[in-house]
């Protein structure tokens, strides 16, 4: 008999532990037609090279015994995934997954949806045979309604096992995909057929349109205790009922070529617009400072604090914010802690600062009696009344903070004026000039800002001049 | 050049500059802000990046672009972290590199987004299935945050093994000054077991399939002799241990906390250090034994005694023996905590 050698195969399979070319498949299964399928069109399209294939956990997870391409194996059902970084990271490569139905269908069909949802550049050979094969012959996605598997021994019920996924059927309900079929190879003429569609599938991935998506229903003799005759005609008289064959859909001629993606940019000038040479460490010893900034997400609160660490680290010191962050953010209160100190910082957070900035009532009863002994207490005038609250041994200030921005012509700057007052106070021990650049760099993105907020900042400074004690 | 960012920003500095190819990942809080950074920065380099529609499809992702021989990591939390076990514990068995940033927050379960170290045994012992160690790394400031991810990179190559920042959520939210690195890492050579999709690769097989059982014994045993071999990377700091009779110990934020008892108990006269183990797994053993030998060890952690467990382990000494300070459940250990914990224990 003169029987047509299949190619793109290796010689021999001496990954199988065994230097012949037996196949580990039993005979009448439709995995070893379809591999010759797909090998045949990687040789005749001359991409053997440029292909990687994704194996599946099942009976084909050892694929790569035969096929003389790229090989990858992945978990089970995640072959999606992991033909998705592969078609990002390789462009202009062939990139194909092989899976059956446990694995594509069960564990991993929100991965296949996904990725097919995406448009991701792979192809995918979806092999359908209604069971779970090398685990035993149980339940699959895919098994009909009656059939008797390992975990369904009285037939598949629909009231406790449900139906069949119509997977073609789904998937083409997303845009992207390019091509999606489903074809069988239980007969020869069904055979050509798959063999069609397997070449158009990877003559998408090698002329780079996108997504192409082939489920092949294929017999398996084993599982449904027949033999390869009658697995055969299970395919063709039952699986063919539940899944008719098809194209579904065939956009090869429409779809353009997948854009990449293109640097605008290089490492350098990436952060060089934030960048700043670090500054001299300073002349003096500097005595480290606690700071906690809090009030109502809005009033600025984070950025305060981010200012003040700012001016810290542009006066040559350590700088640490740590910020109150989660839920708290979408309303409610904002408060974060800064901590600036010649030598490195050790904990970012503090149970007792030496400076509090409470900008509303809330804040004033949560941390007003932590402020270390000796130690700034600055609030809005938003706290209210304080005469029976107010704590002792430490210096205590509030100035109107929300309604000076307000005076000033903008009510958001409540923070810029309380970085004025910290500033004339000389509470955090950071020169002016300092507090200034960290006051620009906050605007670093808005620069409009920047005169505005300067501004702002001497009107404070004045107020606080007048209005504050000496 | 100096910038003022967030720990997490920090970490994806240091990825674009070890030359990472890509990243993919799925946001959870305390960890976004990678994804953010990630999204716009890979992008503008002309790299990749995805949010995948789950942390397990993230590592996965992870696990197909390392077969590829590329630089590519995730990040995530405690919840996501949990999803990743699967997939490291493949790209354990197949061998692959990969860097995996986990923002721990509390837990168990869906926890809180508020900081806490519960995730140490998850990260040291395996995590996954089989047996196998990822590369723990634990940085202990914003600009370690970098460093180290520059660093895991380097590593997970050399062993062609994951390797994990094992961060947490205050050292992600909080902002420091990071000097940036000087200039991207030189690529590694993954010719001889990378599938790239050319003529030089394509006998190449990524898998961690081994059906002969003797040679998967055979596989396992190489394995083991890697994580052996990986003690020549052990990494740790000193503070103020020369003359301490007591020794604190933490990682990560705790380290940071217990390091400002420290100056604070040196203030008062007492002799006190600490020793920050930078990588977890393999543990500086030798280092803190050294150390150990004639003092008290206390441990400082946000979790139920898992550190310290392993502390006593590596020092071959009982539980007991090594105080813990800790909190759980998001709250911070204070300063004043770990002080009193050390006048306690010195009385």
């Amino acid at each position: 008999m003169n029987i047509k050698k299949a190619v793109g195969f290796y010689e021999t399979f001496e990954r199988s532990g065994s230097p012949s070319r037996d196949t580990h498949y039993c005979a009448g299964c439709g995995h070893g037609i379809i591999h010759k399928l797909i090998c045949e069109a990687l040789v005749d399209f001359g991409l053997q090279d440029q292909t990687i294939m994704v194996n599946p956990i099942g009976c084909s997870v050892f694929g790569y015994y035969y096929w003389d391409v790229g090989n990858i194996g992945a978990a089970h059902g995640r072959a999606p995934s992991v033909a998705t970084a592969l078609a990002r990271t390789l462009p202009g490569k062939t990139i194909l997954a092989y899976q059956g139905d446990g694995d594509l269908a069960a564990i991993g069909f929100n991965a296949t949806y996904q990725a097919a949802s995406r448009g991701e550049h792979f192809a995918t050979f979806f092999v359908n045979n209604a069971t779970y094969g090398m685990t035993g012959g149980q339940l699959a996605p895919t098994s009909l309604v009656g059939q008797n598997t390992a975990t369904s021994p009285g037939g598949r019920n629909p009231a406790f096992e449900g139906y069949p996924l119509h997977i073609c059927e789904t998937l083409n309900q997303l845009k992207a995909p390019v091509y999606i079929e489903r074809c069988s190879v239980a007969d020869s003429k069904r055979i050509m057929q798959t063999r069609r569609a397997i070449r158009k599938a990877i003559e998408i991935q090698r002329d780079y349109k996108g997504y192409a998506f082939i489920e092949i229903l294929s017999p398996c003799p084993t599982n449904l205790r027949a033999n390869a005759v009658e697995a055969a005609r299970f395919v063709t008289e039952q699986m063919e009922l539940e899944f008719p064959l098809g194209c579904f859909r065939d956009n090869t001629a429409d779809a353009a070529p997948r854009v990449l993606r293109s640097a605008t940019t290089n490492l350098h000038d990436l952060y060089a617009t934030n960048a700043i040479t670090a500054p001299p460490p300073p002349a003096t010893k500097f005595v480290e400072k606690r700071m906690k900034f809090s009030g109502w997400g809005g009033q600025g609160i984070l950025s305060l604090g981010i200012a003040m660490a700012e001016a810290g680290r542009f006066a040559g010191l350590h700088s640490s914010w740590f910020p109150s962050y989660g839920p708290e953010q979408r309303g409610g209160s904002a408060s974060c802690t800064v901590v600036v100190s010649d030598k490195p910082i050790g904990s970012p957070d503090t149970t007792e600062p030496d400076v509090l900035v409470c900008m509303n009532r809330p804040a004033f009863e949560r941390f007003a009696s932590t402020v270390r002994p000796g130690g700034h207490l600055v609030c809005d005038a938003l706290i209210g009344d304080t005469t029976d609250n107010a704590p002792a041994g430490i210096r205590m200030t509030i100035v109107p903070a929300t309604k000076l921005a307000a005076d000033f012509g903008v009510p958001q700057a409540a923070n810029t004026v309380m970085l004025a007052v910290l500033n004339h106070l000389k509470a955090s021990g950071i020169p002016k000039e300092q507090m200034l650049a960290a006051l620009d760099a906050s605007f670093a993105k808005k620069p409009k800002l920047i005169p505005i907020n300067r501004r702002i900042f001497d009107q404070a400074t004045t107020w606080c001049e007048e209005n504050l004690p000496k | 050049m100096t910038i003022f960012v967030k720990g997490n920003e920090a970490v994806v500095v240091g990825a674009l500059f070890a030359g990472c190819d890509a990243f993919f990942g799925y946001p959870i809080t305390p960890a976004s802000e990678i994804t953010h950074a990630a999204s716009s920065q890979f992008p503008a380099l002309g790299r990749e990046f995805l949010q995948a529609e789950c942390e397990t499809s993230a590592i996965n992702m992870v696990y197909g672009a390392a077969s590829a021989g590329k630089l590519a990591m995730t990040a995530t939390s405690g919840p996501g972290m949990s999803l990743m076990q699967e997939g490291l514990s493949y790209m354990a068995g197949a061998e692959l590199p990969g860097v995996i940033v986990n923002i721990q927050r509390a837990g168990p379960g869906l926890g809180n987004v508020y900081p806490e170290q519960s995730d140490y045994n998850q990260s040291v012992k395996g995590g996954g299935h089989g047996n196998y160690h990822s590369m723990v790394l634990a940085p202990g400031n914003v600009q370690e945050m970098c460093d180290l991810t520059i660093r895991a990179f380097e590593i997970a190559f050399r062993y062609r093994n994951p390797v994990i920042i094992l961060g947490d959520a205050v050292l992600g939210q909080m902002m420091e000054t990071l000097t940036l690195p000087d200039q991207e890492s030189p690529r590694p050579d993954t010719i001889a077991w990378a599938v790239a999709g050319t003529a030089a690769t394509r006998k190449n097989l990524i898998t961690s399939i081994f059906l002969n059982a003797p040679l998967q014994e055979e596989h396992n045993i190489h394995l083991q002799q890697k994580y052996a071999a990986m003690t020549d990377d052990v990494m740790y700091e000193e503070y103020m241990v020369d003359d301490a009779t007591i020794i604190l110990t933490g990682y990560g934020i705790s380290s940071r906390i217990a390091r400002s008892a420290v100056d604070e108990l040196r203030q008062r006269g007492m002799r006190v250090g600490l020793f920050r183990p930078i990588t977890l797994f393999p543990f500086p053993t030798q280092a803190l034994q050294r150390l150990a030998k004639d003092r008290t060890v206390m441990a400082v952690e946000l979790s139920n005694g898992q550190f310290r467990d392993d502390v006593a382990f590596h020092l071959g000494c009982p539980i007991a023996n090594i105080p813990l300070i800790n909190r759980m459940g998001g709250m911070l250990i204070t300063v004043e905590q770990v002080i009193e914990a050390v006048l306690t224990a010195n009385k």
